[in-house]
């Protein structure tokens, strides 16, 4: 018999401007034990930096936690890319290092943006703001993320900004995708008829 | 007015698609959503955006706009140009940004 599992591939920890200092590690996964979710994806804003302790403590909640972060590229594409182990996990995080424009984050508009341990206390804050585009293409994105191994998913295809459609207008020949990510409450038969959505590709909703 | 008249008034670099400098041009469309300009974008407009990304070029035949015109010296793609030369969709680029070079392409339109 085929067995299910119910997974949420995009979810932000307090690491994200965007997020709730709730969203610790622990708190996030007492949610999704008790939304009955068996596997996760951490995936905030342009870091992977609060994936590590997600993971060590996700055994305590009987959860699989994958590797991940929302990308944003030059077009102001949001992108979730996940990767199986934590080796192509930190060779991800160099390339983001290595593009994340330097402009400070102003805490007081944007929220924190804190890196935690597993017992919610604060290691270190990430002065760039992580809200800002990589000046990167969607395409290299995607390209090093498969050369990672890793999963790549446009996020939130619904939303009228920062989606693959809103800033690119179409799916682009040359980019190679896993799926694409809906919002809750999209309706998945509209959006596949507005975007003209091939039923080779995998659509997934998630929380985020 | 055509899109090779206002290359030297307004001191742009003709970056790809030379042979659609003839195009006729009925006015300009500003933005950096590409949907918005599938959805609003007239024929024969002038595109001024940032994005360079190939899709602009498959807009920007899809509408049949005069030109695409690139601020603050950005570089387009292989892909985007290399699509600008086939639809024979000029590629224009300015060092100036987005605010200034519209401030003089509406003067100079609004002129005629």
């Amino acid at each position: 018999m085929m067995r299910r599992f119910r997974a949420d591939l995009h979810l932000h920890t307090v690491l994200s401007p965007c997020a709730d200092l709730a969203m610790s590690p622990d708190q996030l996964l007492a949610t999704a034990k008790r939304k009955e979710l068996d596997i996760i994806a951490i995936t905030d804003h342009n870091s992977t930096l609060n994936c590590k302790v997600v993971r060590e403590i996700a055994a305590d909640f009987g959860i699989v936690v994958l590797n991940g972060c929302e990308v944003n590229s030059q077009e102001d594409v949001h992108a979730l890319c996940l990767f199986e182990d934590d080796h192509t996990r930190d060779e991800f995080q160099k390339f983001i290092d290595s593009y994340l424009p330097q402009i400070p984050n102003k805490p007081d508009y944007y929220g924190y943006q804190p890196v935690v341990d597993r017992d919610n206390q604060i290691i270190t804050e990430i002065p760039w703001y992580l809200g800002n585009g990589l000046p990167v293409s969607l395409e290299e994105i995607a390209d090093f993320t498969h050369y990672l191994n890793g999963l790549f998913i446009p996020a939130h295809i619904d939303r009228p900004i920062n989606s693959l459609f809103s800033q690119l207008g179409f799916l682009p020949k040359e980019l190679k995708i896993d799926g694409m990510q809906l919002t809750r409450y999209a309706d998945e038969k509209h959006i596949r008829k507005l975007y003209d959505i091939h039923s080779d590709i995998s659509l997934i909703k998630a929380s985020a | 007015m055509k899109v090779s008249e206002i290359i030297d008034q307004l001191g742009l670099k003709v970056i790809s698609g030379e042979k659609g400098l003839d195009r006729g041009i009925s006015g300009a469309y500003v933005s950096d959503l590409l949907s918005d300009v599938m959805g609003n974008a007239r024929e024969g407009q002038i595109w001024i955006t940032l994005q360079v990304h190939q899709n602009v070029m498959a807009i920007a035949s899809l509408k049949d706009l005069a030109a695409v015109i690139l601020v603050k010296d950005l570089q387009a793609n292989e892909n985007t140009i290399h699509h600008s030369d086939e639809e024979q969709i000029p590629i224009l680029s300015t060092s100036l940004s987005t605010y200034e070079i519209t401030g003089k392409l509406y003067a100079l339109l609004n002129k005629q």
